[in-house]
């Protein structure tokens, strides 16, 4: 195990000191988003009509990556079990920065309709920086293209700087985190 | 000195146009691809602006030397093929270093990125990548069979290992074109370009579905942008050496463009009516039908 | 179907046969005689297919009713034995032997209802809940909208409203002033009328 991960904390990393450069690659960021192609929830299934002939999200340069090192775009579809918050934290911290979390669906917001349960988290952006969130039980994927447009814009405008967030704020998130995960059986910070 | 500042000036030029003629090849094939399943497709840029992104990530994560050493590795095999091989003949600029037994060589330089990859994707630990490059190699040392007895047939119609001297040979017309003079010994290198090309039936070292993405699973930020370019570069270089060697070569920038983009179509039509193969069948299809029409082309062209 | 459940009745100690239908019948059989019915329901009465097997949480009678559903596909019946176990200390003979799909339920009701089903192959190992520390949380009294409030940040705003009630006057207003009038008239006349 040792070898394989480290425990070091992440380091918050200035963008581009440049101001053309640094729009340049805002730019580029925007225009050429990987999401990470793990279905966390039942708002994965709203995912698949993208990729396909009806919406087709490539057109605006966003792809599905199944490797979290690749990708800049992780997508909460939906209800987020302690289980698979467990993954998400993990796949999250795997990620390289710039990275983003978009919210999908309603239950990333307030738990939606399993608000009331024991096993489902409530509020996503208590665990990960969340840039983004579309609200619906589920969204339509035109909602989900709107969502992508309102990320792009953060992106361009330099906004969206959840990693850096995640890394400024990083007991806060720990702590959040562990109060729900009781078994940590996991490195502190898996980069 | 001036000479290796020539050469060297030549070389990096060769290269940003070759860069520039797989990234937008790339790009079109993209459209056309989804143009097929009825999508619209990303930009023509989209290659492009997807290195500049893996260029900005502001953090890496290395796992020991090989890791830094494979995507190196790779870009290296993908460097070395292009240069060895003139692209344009006749043209100093675009003509490379190529040398009286370059086809030797080429056939090598064929294999060298995938194990430089190899040992890069083993230092990243990730099951995933040994299972993806053990797949990659397994399928390039099939379809090299094929490949190899239409590099011998070649060669021994034109009693030469030299690209040069089989362009040459070829130069005079269409007729003159290895395709319609050596129609069999090209049927076989071109089946066996299915197999390089890592297009969609013989795609097993990525296995969307299976073994997600396979090598590169753990590269990113500068890595990939390696691997993302080597991609370009590597793949247009097997184009260009195909085109050379079977299609009367090029005798001008856009001549090559056009042969390349014309030949590239080749794999991308087959890949996008085709589904995956598995190991096992892609292996067996490259030692069937295509290596006998590779011993039949050598038998043609020696008897 | 009647053979069945007359020798379930006779050799197994089964009580209150329920027919529901031609071929579903319940049964509740005593927890030491059970893991005997459902052999001999298996292996000679061609109930080979263990379709579920879940508890129901009787809190006021103080009991887990445990249902083992199976089912016989050549005649396509259907039988569910309920077996009452204690709440507290609740344990239970696991089946893992006859069923290895069995191994699964017992885990999950180990878990959610803490039934315990001693010799059942890995059925401590967590399932769904890792590091579960609470009361197993299928139980009626564990409150788990209390525990939800507690572990998890609940977002203030969240307003709950009956669903055709808003609807009617957020998306249908037309409808509900029409239907308002309809009201109004029928009261009218009926006050005429007497």
């Amino acid at each position: 195990m040792a070898e394989l991960f480290c425990d070091a904390r992440p380091q918050a990393v200035d963008p581009a000191a440049n101001r053309v450069v640094r729009a340049f690659y805002n730019w580029a960021q925007a225009n050429s988003l990987f999401i990470l192609a793990f279905g966390t929830g039942c708002g994965a299934i709203e995912l698949r009509p993208l990729f396909t002939a009806r919406y087709d999200i490539s057109r605006y340069g966003i792809m599905p990556r199944p490797t979290p090192r690749q990708s800049g775009l992780f997508i909460i579809g939906g209800y987020a079990s302690i289980k698979t918050m467990k993954r998400i934290i993990r796949s999250y911290e795997q990620m390289q920065n710039p990275k983003f979390v978009m919210g999908l669906g309603s239950c990333t917001v307030n738990g939606g309709m399993y608000w009331d349960s024991y096993n489902t988290i409530n509020r996503l952006d208590y665990y990960l920086p969340v840039d983004v969130y579309v609200a619906g039980c589920m969204p339509r994927p035109e909602s989900l293209i709107a969502g992508f447009g309102r990320l792009k814009t953060l992106i361009r405008e330099g906004r969206a700087e959840g990693a850096n967030r995640y890394a400024e704020n990083f007991d806060w998130y720990k702590a959040n985190q562990k109060r729900i995960i009781k078994d940590w059986n996991m490195p502190e910070y898996n980069w | 000195m001036t000479y290796w500042l020539a050469a060297v000036g030549r070389a990096i030029v060769s290269l940003f146009f070759i860069m520039n003629v797989g990234l937008l090849t790339f790009g079109v094939v993209g459209r056309i691809v989804a143009r097929v399943h009825g999508r619209i497709g990303p930009p023509v840029w989209q290659p492009y602006v997807n290195i500049v992104k893996t260029i900005s990530m502001r953090t890496a994560v290395s796992h020991g030397v090989m890791f830094y050493l494979g995507p190196v590795f790779r870009i290296t095999g993908g460097v070395g093929l292009y240069l060895l091989i003139p692209a344009v003949h006749g043209s100093t600029w675009l003509g490379n270093f190529h040398f009286t037994g370059d086809l030797i060589l080429v056939v090598y330089f064929i294999f060298f990125g995938m194990l430089g990859m190899a040992l890069g994707a083993a230092e990243s630990g990730h099951p995933y990548s040994a299972m993806g490059v053990m797949r990659g190699l397994t399928q390039v040392t099939a379809s090299e069979v094929p490949f190899a007895f239409a590099i011998i047939a070649l060669a021994a119609r034109h009693h030469s290992l030299s690209i040069t001297e089989i362009v040459a040979a070829q130069q005079g017309g269409l007729l003159h074109w290895n395709l319609f003079v050596a129609p069999v010994a090209t049927a076989a290198g071109l089946f066996s370009l299915l197999g390089m090309m890592m297009q969609s039936p013989f795609d097993i070292h990525l296995a969307p579905q299976e073994i997600p993405i396979g090598p590169p699973t753990e590269f990113h930020s500068s890595y990939l942008a390696l691997l993302q370019t080597n991609r370009s570069i590597f793949a247009t270089a097997k184009l260009v050496l195909f085109v050379n060697l079977f299609f009367g070569g090029a005798t001008s920038i856009v001549a090559l463009v056009v042969k390349v983009f014309v030949l590239f179509l080749f794999p991308v039509a087959v890949g996008v009516v085709f589904p995956r193969y598995r190991v096992e069948q892609s292996v067996r299809w490259f030692l069937g039908v295509p290596t006998a029409i590779g011993i039949a082309a050598v038998l043609i062209e020696t008897f | 179907m009647e053979d069945t459940l007359r020798t379930l009745v006779e050799r197994f100690d089964a009580t209150g046969v329920d027919r529901r239908r031609d071929r579903l019948a319940f049964a509740i059989v005593p927890p030491d005689r059970l893991v005997d019915a459902v052999t001999w329901l298996r292996d000679l009465a061609g109930y080979r297919h263990l379709v579920l097997l879940t508890a129901v949480d009787r809190i006021e009678e103080g009991i887990f009713r445990l249902l083992y559903l199976l089912r016989a596909p050549e005649e396509r019946a259907d039988i569910g034995l309920h077996v009452d176990v204690p709440r507290e200390g609740a344990s239970m003979e696991s089946i893992h032997h006859l069923w290895a799909a069995a191994r699964v339920y017992q885990r999950e009701l180990r878990e959610m209802f803490g039934i315990d089903f001693p010799g059942s192959p890995e059925v401590d190992v967590s399932m769904i809940l890792e590091g579960w520390d609470g009361p197993p949380p299928m139980r009626r009294d564990f409150d788990t909208r209390k525990y939800s409030e507690e572990t998890f940040y609940p977002r203030e705003g969240r307003e709950t409203r009956d669903p055709a009630a808003h609807a009617a006057v957020t998306r249908y207003p037309a409808d509900e002033q029409v239907k308002d009038e309809i009201r109004r008239v029928a009261r009218e006349n009926r006050t005429r009328g007497e």
